[in-house]
């Protein structure tokens, strides 16, 4: 039954930066399924280009390993969306193609960066779309827009392929509005590829089921502290209620180390990023550079002009951070910080079998409300420890605030992804019954 | 003033593949930017995967260097732009290095053997190369086929003394590596060299990238002469990294200290870190340079510095044993000596002789069939026609073909009688008892036979004509 689709979506909410209109597809588990890529994911023959100028035209000449695997699975890749550029933001904003909106209240924005993926399930152009997760790139965008977002554990899933931007802590993962997509995605994409050295060999296949029977479910005070929105906590508190109806019991635990885990993630993402896209240069990919001019000066000239404002903030900071003298204070600190919340996380889960919270600590901001860099880092707080501890962390709906959706986080023990994905479907299947 | 001398040396290691991916590492005689792949281009998105033989070639070398192999190592990003680097950054070794702490020995200027103290060994990628386009043109070119090439780069602590000692350490430390089989000497740029230098109480230099064993040498010596000249002076030595101009021998200023480069190392985040200290017990060395030169000593008689010349060199070892058959002692003056001496003029190597002509041309000698002169006039033939490309032709024909053969007695008898009727103050010198006389007759009979005779019958045969003439 292999064939083609036509896609010609009415992307009213400019959830896509480059649409395939002939999406060929061929015979497997997802014959003919529509699915989205985030534009940092390389399509062999799509443009790519991270939501930003600098990769404007460029045509990756392979397949990320997880594409081969939709391809091969029957999947029609229909198109690239929109993303913060190179996955830098919370709300799609920093693309250079323009923001996405978020389908459940235009003048809102999806979340980042997966914006554009979420936004694209959102409104109902494709059923399934991949995102990447560096700090809660999945999960804030599937809790903003209200769908399903899982970020697998590090390691689960190859990056290969995937155009990094913190490579120690992003990973791929499904997007969709339930969670037997999610997890039928998930069943497709977490192969192993032996060309990703931090990945094992622990394949996904995995139906998921609703009982969840005397499962212990951590609830951390930190993630119901300041700064998190009275009524999205209280939403959260109650869907945590849900699962104890299903049969869960409530154990309070403590992850003391969130106090550092911004400003670690902060530190290690942007020194990541520094030299992550310092091949950006205009040797290879990007606009021609002035050959009169010398190359560093070349460099300088093309670099300044075709990264946004945040990109370049976060390459600075990155600078600064490994240089010589500050590396010591900054980033060997922050990987003590680091370490020090993978601990707490191994503690709790000592004690209990899933932790839950809200994915966000408030509903969809308002496009261009967040104008201070700072306050718009505040809002990944209660995302980015998953990506610090590398645990699987998964996102459903359960329910609005003010008419916008708001998201349920669930994080789970290393490797135990199906876990993750069983308390999400129980969650999911209890609410609807 | 004491010269201080320490080395880095990087190795490119003969993999069949590159140190992250599967592109070939042969691109030799190949077009510009053809063995390459997303990761040895570094496009976006794509990740290193190591090698294993180039791990493996790497403990081979810290094995052979009597090294310590620690439990973990890891790879660093080292961070800076530059056209030829296509990620902007270097996937190396930095402070977690491969192995640590190795010696390997040499002769020191008195002839004494002293140990030169290794730092370290890591493992690290080639970046590609840049092609200047002759004339006016305002662009340079790239080509990526070096890009990813595995690379082991060697530190030595600053134990040499001279520049002489510098460069008999690369040798011996280039025997050690071909001997191992993971350096492919004939490969261009196949060994590069910075070396730092100072003089005792002053400031160091480092000279970057010289990229062959005389150049070491040469810039070291320029080095010296330049900082004594300086100091003489009463001016100071600059800390400063230098460029060796091949041509010209000498060396001029790269760049000063405030323009060095802060590499912001931190771990690479897409390879595990190596745990590999295990598998040294499972290496097995081949016998290394120091044993085979016992062993020749012991096994064909030869003697100390014929086998330390024979074993200075891996391919000129094999030779050697290949045609010693004929006879070790025979084989080993013609290899060590005559053959050496005529490839040196040549500059020649040694893997375009063909032993098997080279054993008929012992054969001959050892049979008496040619003498010694004659000999090395037909090698030269043989050599000549190798160097041309031309089929070596056998021994013996050549020797038929010149008239080399060495002739009977009686077949001079003519010519020492024309010789001897010739000379008659020679033949009175030599009656009155000065054996000069007879030589130089002797030397004249040679010379009107091409040196196909053998000089000790030839004397014995003047002398019997001398005698029984009574002229």
């Amino acid at each position: 039954m292999a064939g083609s689709l036509d896609f010609t979506p009415d992307d009213r909410c400019n959830a896509f930066i480059t649409t395939c209109r002939e999406a060929p597809f061929s015979d497997g588990a997802l014959a003919g399924v529509a699915v989205a890529v985030k534009d940092n994911i390389s399509t062999a023959g799509i443009q790519t280009t991270c939501g930003s100028r600098i990769l404007e035209g460029y045509i990756p000449p392979y397949d990320a390993h997880v594409v081969e695997l939709l391809r091969k699975e029957g999947a029609a890749i229909v198109g690239k969306t929109n993303m913060d550029e190179f996955g830098m933001g919370t709300t799609t904003e920093t693309s250079a193609f323009g923001p996405t909106r978020n389908p459940a209240d235009p003048s809102r924005v999806p979340g980042g960066s997966s914006g554009g993926s979420a936004a694209a399930v959102a409104a109902g152009l494709v059923p399934m779309a991949l995102g990447t997760d560096t700090g809660g790139s999945i999960r804030c965008p599937a809790a903003f827009c209200g769908i399903v977002g899982l970020k697998p554990t590090y390691g689960r899933v190859s990056r290969y392929g995937l155009i990094a931007y913190a490579n120690s802590l992003e990973q791929i993962g499904p997007m969709a509005r339930t969670v037997e997509d999610v997890s039928r995605l998930m069943s497709a994409i977490a192969r192993y590829d032996p060309r990703d050295s931090t990945m094992l060999d622990k394949p996904y296949d995995h139906r998921p089921s609703a009982d969840i029977a005397g499962l212990r479910v951590g609830v951390p005070e930190e993630y119901f502290g300041e700064g998190v929105d009275p009524r999205v906590a209280e939403t959260v508190r109650n869907a945590i209620g849900v699962l104890e109806d299903l049969g869960a019991t409530t154990v309070p635990v403590s992850i003391p180390g969130m106090r550092y885990a911004l400003a670690a993630y902060y530190v290690i993402c942007t020194s990541e990023a520094s030299s992550n896209l310092a091949r950006f240069d205009g040797v290879r990919y990007g606009p021609a550079v002035d050959t009169r001019k010398s190359w560093h000066e070349a460099y300088q000239d093309l670099r300044l002009e075709l990264f946004g404002p945040e990109v370049r903030r976060r390459i600075m900071l990155g600078t600064f951070a490994l240089s010589a003298g500050y590396a010591g204070r900054y980033y060997a600190k922050a990987q003590v910080a680091r370490r020090n919340i993978r601990q707490d996380f191994e503690r709790a889960f000592r004690e209990v079998d899933i932790i839950a919270g809200p994915t966000m600590p408030t509903v969809a901001f308002r496009l261009g409300e967040k104008t201070d860099p700072l306050s718009m880092y505040l809002s990944d707080i209660l995302t980015v420890p998953a990506n610090l501890a590398g645990i699987p962390a998964i996102s459903v709906p359960c329910g609005r605030v003010d008419g916008l959706p708001v998201g349920l986080q669930l994080m789970g023990r290393e490797f135990e992804d199906e876990r993750v994905v069983d308390a999400a479907y129980a969650y999911e299947q209890g609410v609807k019954a | 003033m004491k010269t201080i001398v320490g080395l880095e040396i990087h190795v490119q290691l003969a993999t069949a593949t590159k140190l992250f991916c599967g592109c070939s590492t042969d691109y030799r005689d190949d077009e510009p930017n053809t063995h390459c792949c997303p990761v040895c281009l570094g496009l976006p998105g794509a990740l290193p995967r190591m090698n294993r033989k180039a791990v493996e070639y790497g403990l081979r070398v810290a094995k052979a260097l009597d090294m310590k192999v620690p439990e973990e190592s890891e790879f660093a990003r080292k961070n800076y732009f530059y056209p030829d680097l296509p990620k902007a950054y270097q996937i190396t070794q930095y402070d977690k290095p491969l192995a640590v702490e190795g010696t390997v020995e040499i002769e020191d200027d008195e002839g004494h053997e002293k140990i030169v103290r290794i730092t370290r060994v890591h493992l690290e990628e080639d970046p590609g190369r840049l092609v200047h386009v002759a004339g006016a043109a305002k662009y340079s070119l790239v080509d990526y086929n070096r890009s990813g090439i595995p690379l082991l780069e060697i530190v030595t602590e600053p134990d040499m003394r001279s520049p002489q000692e510098a460069r008999r350490f690369l040798n011996k430390l280039r025997t050690i590596l071909e001997y191992l089989g993971v350096f492919d000497g004939d490969r261009e740029g196949s060994l590069r060299v910075d070396a730092n230098i100072s003089l005792e109480g002053s400031q160091r230099v480092e000279v970057k990238n010289i990229s062959s064993y005389k150049g070491v040498e040469k810039a070291l010596t320029f080095e010296v002469t330049r900082q004594k000249n300086l100091l003489r002076r009463g001016q100071k030595v600059t800390r400063e990294t230098r460029h060796f101009m091949e041509g010209r021998g000498i060396t001029t200023s790269a760049r000063g200290k405030e323009e060095e480069h802060d590499y912001r190392y931190f771990p690479e985040p897409d390879l595990r870190p190596l745990r590999v200290a295990g598998w040294v017990a499972e290496i097995d060395l081949p016998e290394l340079p120091v044993a085979r030169k016992n062993r020749f000593t012991a096994q064909y008689g030869i003697s100390l510095n014929h086998a330390r010349t024979l074993t200075g060199d891996l391919k000129l070892a094999d030779f050697y044993e290949e045609v010693a058959h004929v006879d070790p002692a025979l084989a080993a003056t013609w290899v060590a000596d005559t053959l050496l001496g005529e490839l040196n003029y040549r500059d020649m190597s040694i893997a375009a002789v063909p032993a098997d002509r080279f054993m008929e041309l012992l054969a001959l000698l050892r049979a008496d069939t040619i003498t010694d002169k004659a000999g090395v006039q037909v090698l030269r033939e043989m050599l000549d026609a190798c160097a041309a490309g031309s089929p070596c032709e056998k021994p013996a024909d050549i020797v038929k073909r010149e008239g080399l053969g060495k002739a009977a007695g009686d077949e001079f008898s003519g010519i020492v009688e024309k010789v001897v009727a010739a000379n008659p103050q020679a033949v009175e010198d030599y009656r009155a008892g000065k054996k000069g006389a007879l030589n130089f007759i002797v030397g004249q009979v040679m010379k009107e036979t091409r040196g196909r005779a053998d000089p000790r019958e030839l004397g014995r045969i003047v002398s019997e004509c001398i005698d029984t003439s009574g002229v």
